[in-house]
């Protein structure tokens, strides 16, 4: 019997199975932030073991709410900082070399195929795009895992999600996994893995696989999972070339990870995209998904354009493709924040942020901040929101506000008139 | 080990969210105790009051299905433990909050949706308790006079976390 990826992770990592179900994992990658690692450090000084497993395999970044609001966040990034610190934690981005964690992480190649990794973050499942098991955990996971360097987990089933055909113009993978999540539920894949796979996943590139599986979670999934390919090893390259003689010999090895032709699956989902239309949500769970065609005109305050789903340099592309020479409607307002300095000065060499400002975007640093209503773009009671993020929870963005999920096409489509709109007249 | 039980909390919804149990913008605050006041602020369901006596009193919360869904905040669980509330029974849970509910030494207790319709059926008992036994794998809800008992399923796994008190300690020891 064949393995899936899944299965051939938690096989590699196996430390223990204290219980039949239960499988503890050796993880090679524990990723801190600035809101849910400060408890976990005060509970560690507080019991007497403020150790770290190995801190070349910990990374930390403040992102949720930087440059600093007020004394409580301040005390939060200065906790985060002053750990890293202490502890010889090299891989740590502070303000000026910040940005969105499941961003910046994979930017920097820390993510490898055959991986597992655990962060303090719901969204952490983003990094299966590189074959990789990413769950996202809560403060006394992510505490053992900075002491131990271990995490529990029932191993999960998966879910095969074969995307068929081409996307249309004006498609992308945005709507592709609000799709999937409007096909599975919100709680269509809990305990499962949602491994993507067939030929418009094969020709995406690594932000959008990164796209996809940073929604898993949105269907209740543990972790978005991508089989490694030579679009994962060119990604990759610029961190590995000295480890392998060619990019074929790095496929060889990162390629033992996919899942098994033989593979047994909990569930096999077919979806033909050739006629996807660019999708929306309408109510306050991810699941919630219309056409644009039907959601077209609806009321807009404030367009956000950023976050760990799509902030990346694809994104800002695209939503600048829309935007070129176009002002946005004066009764909207925009904001853009480029998931990472490398991102924001990509963006700024290829003339986007021109775009951008020119046709009326405040853009702001790379932050976490608006996406869970916490900083740079907090509603206001009874606003609503047109926004490439990834939860559209109530009062997700700022109390009694509302969220439309959408693509950054859509999102800078909605921009230019002030509501909800189609973007495939922009493209 | 902590007690399991006390006056029950009825929310009558699937998929209730962790944004809703604690907002993002409390997520700032460094102790638990800092959380108290917040507890399911922004929950809104016919008739229920987030600052109401029923609410400050409860011991158990019982829900629908896909509890907990949504950000990983161990916050979550943490504004219920502060608020005395030290259990939750579900028809079922996102798998984060699951897994830090018994992290933390607090139970999650799925049960069919028959049971949880009959557990339902105290939801208008102004008294209505519920004392859970995690070791004995059974819970009694009392309330108007009328008693009833029910078995749950829990993984061995948990169960030892909820009998050790959390992970931490847990795994400090065997790892």
């Amino acid at each position: 019997m064949g393995m899936t990826t899944a299965q051939k992770i938690f096989a590699a990592h196996l430390v223990d199975e204290p219980f039949a179900g239960t499988k503890v994992l050796k993880i090679d990658v524990v990723m801190c932030h600035e809101i849910t690692t400060p408890i976990a450090i005060a509970d560690l000084m507080a019991r007497g073991k403020d150790r770290v497993f190995d801190p070349t395999k910990i990374k930390a970044v403040i992102d949720h709410v930087t440059p600093s609001k007020d004394s409580k966040t301040a005390t939060q990034a200065k906790m985060l900082r002053d750990w890293a610190r202490r502890h010889d934690i090299k891989d740590f981005f502070d303000i000026g070399a910040n940005g969105v964690c499941h961003a910046i992480f994979p930017e920097k190649g820390f993510i490898r195929p055959g991986n597992t990794v655990i962060m303090g973050d719901s969204h952490t499942c983003t990094h299966g795009a590189f074959g990789a098991f990413a769950a996202g955990v809560g403060t006394t996971d992510l505490e053992v895992g900075i002491l131990k360097g271990v995490c529990a987990f029932r191993e999960p089933k998966t879910i095969r999600v074969n995307l068929n055909g081409t996307l249309p113009k004006g498609v992308f993978a945005k709507d592709a996994i609000l799709h999937v999540i409007g096909n599975l539920g919100v709680n269509g894949a809990t305990d499962r893995v949602i491994e993507f796979g067939g030929p418009i996943v094969g020709q995406m590139s690594m932000e959008s696989r990164m796209t996809l599986c940073n929604m898993a979670i949105e269907a209740g999934g543990t972790s978005g999972i991508c089989a490694p390919d030579m679009v994962t090893v060119e990604y990759l390259w610029p961190f590995i070339s000295e480890n392998f003689a060619s990019k074929e010999a790095a496929l060889a090895e990162y390629g033992v990870w996919a899942s098994d032709a033989d593979a047994e699956y909990d569930k096999v989902i077919d979806l033909d995209l050739s006629n996807l239309e660019p999708l929306c949500t309408f109510g306050y769970k991810p699941d919630q998904v219309k056409p644009i065609s039907e959601m077209a005109g609806a009321p807009v305050d404030q367009v956000y354009l950023g976050s760990c789903t799509n902030g990346r340099l694809e994104d800002l592309r695209i939503a600048a493709q829309v935007l070129k020479g176009k002002k946005i409607a004066p009764t909207v307002r925009a904001i853009l924040s480029p998931a990472t300095p490398h991102i924001y000065q990509q963006a700024n060499a290829e003339g986007l942020i021109e775009i951008f400002m020119s046709a009326g975007f405040c853009v702001t640093n790379p932050t976490c901040g608006a996406c869970l209503g916490m900083s740079n773009g907090v509603l206001a009671e009874g606003e609503v929101c047109a926004s490439t993020t990834n939860r559209n929870f109530m009062g997700r963005m700022g109390k009694g506000g509302m969220v439309h999920l959408l693509s950054p096409a859509t999102a800078a489509a909605s921009a230019i008139e002030g509501k909800l709109a189609d973007p495939r007249k922009y493209l | 080990m902590k007690t399991f039980g006390g006056p029950a909390l009825f929310l009558d919804r699937s998929d209730i969210n962790t944004d809703e149990i604690i907002p993002a913008k409390y997520l700032t605050e460094i102790t638990k105790e800092d959380l108290k006041p917040y507890l399911l602020e922004d929950l809104k369901l016919p008739g229920f009051d987030p600052k109401a006596e029923k609410t400050r009193s409860a011991g158990v919360v019982v829900a629908r299905a896909n509890f907990g869904c949504g950000s990983s905040r161990e916050h979550a669980p943490w504004v219920f433990e502060v608020n005395g509330i030290t259990a939750v029974i579900a028809e079922s849970f996102a798998r984060i909050f699951r897994q830090n509910m018994f992290n933390c030494g607090m139970a999650a207790i799925e049960l069919p949706a028959g049971q949880i319709d009959k557990l339902f059926g105290y939801a208008d008992v102004a008294d209505a308790s519920i004392a859970i036994d995690v070791e004995g794998q059974r819970l009694t809800i009392k309330g108007g006079g009328r008693e009833e008992s029910v078995s749950f399923e829990i993984s061995p796994f948990d169960k030892a976390l909820v009998l050790a008190g959390g992970w931490v300690d847990y795994a400090d020891t065997k790892y």
